[in-house]
């Protein structure tokens, strides 16, 4: 066989991101299997994943894990570059500027529901000014805008929760263990 | 109300019961903003085709309007105003009862008298019954 000429070796931080992209893109597929009384008010299970990647690793990985976990879980959905691959796309670049911006507030004070409820927001902003720009040229898309915002306070907080009890027990994991030099 | 144990409850900072507190304000906010297109917020009565009387939906009190066969009463409560009486010989307007909704209007023909509801996310231009 003919050795190849570019060799790709993946970095123990590749390893991470891969890891914690296929945690988030099983939760993204299990997640499409429950049905939904409207569209666009789903869990958003996968973001617990962004969260915990976000507290523990950093923003830049997280926006790693968002953005694979997007372009992937479209792939599996049979969505790619469909109209709800670009609903998820802007909703998942807003909830990470927001991230980006909610890391830094006062940890003492804001945890990862915080977080959360704010990433969730974004998502629904920016996903209600595509639909309302490009899918739904009409302002009756903002009928919508209390469920939405309803879904995300309930849906930003529990994700929050489960996120920040993955935490500490992955800190209480740490604290035991030597942490595996993957 | 759902309770969570201790344990779930120190997950929850001060600052994210703040979050939390202020996303439901704003539900709240935008389920009054954007579902209460339609409700009126006041009144314009015309006799012969002109405005004879504005009024706002804030408070009861009652308006006479003089046409060629009499007076017709106008009776406006908090958020309704209806045609109490009439002197028309078939009392349309005043048989459609309460009006609540913006756009909504009530003719008396015959006395040359109409009230209309007014509303700033008025649904309907005209709503006759």
């Amino acid at each position: 066989m003919t050795p190849s000429t570019i060799e790709l070796v993946p970095t123990v931080k590749d390893r991470r991101i891969a890891r914690h992209a296929a945690a988030a893109i099983v939760l993204t597929v299990a997640e499409a299997v429950i049905p939904l009384p409207l569209p666009g008010v789903k869990p958003g299970l996968a973001n617990i994943v962004t969260l915990v990647v976000l507290a523990r690793w950093g923003w830049r990985e997280a926006v790693w894990v968002a953005l694979l976990r997007v372009l992937a879980g479209s792939l599996l959905l049979g969505q790619f570059l469909a109209p709800g691959f670009f609903l998820s796309l802007s909703g998942a670049l807003a909830s990470l500027l927001a991230l980006g911006v909610a890391m830094h507030l006062p940890r003492r004070w804001f945890g990862p529901v915080s977080h959360s409820i704010l990433a969730a927001f974004a998502h629904i902003g920016a996903q209600l000014v595509v639909a309302r720009v490009w899918l739904v040229p009409h302002d009756g898309v903002f009928y919508l805008v209390p469920v939405f915002a309803g879904a995300a306070v309930i849906f930003g907080t529990v994700n929050g929760l489960v996120a920040g009890r993955l935490l500490q027990e992955l800190d209480a994991a740490d604290g035991t263990v030597e942490r595996e030099p993957d | 109300m759902i309770r969570l144990d201790a344990g779930w409850r120190a997950l929850l900072r001060p600052g994210d019961w703040l979050v939390v507190c202020a996303g439901l304000a704003l539900c709240i906010y935008s389920a009054l903003a954007f579902w209460t297109g339609g409700a009126p917020d006041g009144i314009i009565v015309r006799a012969a085709g002109k405005v004879v009387a504005e009024a706002d939906l804030s408070r009861a009190r009652k308006i006479e309007v003089t046409g060629p066969l009499g007076i017709t009463l106008i009776e406006i409560e908090p958020g309704r105003a209806r045609v109490a009486s009439d002197p028309g010989p078939r009392q349309y307007c005043v048989r459609q009862g309460w009006l609540s909704r913006a756009g909504a209007v009530a003719i008396c023909a015959p006395n040359q008298v109409s009230l209309t509801l007014t509303g700033r996310g008025s649904e309907y231009d005209s709503l006759n019954y």
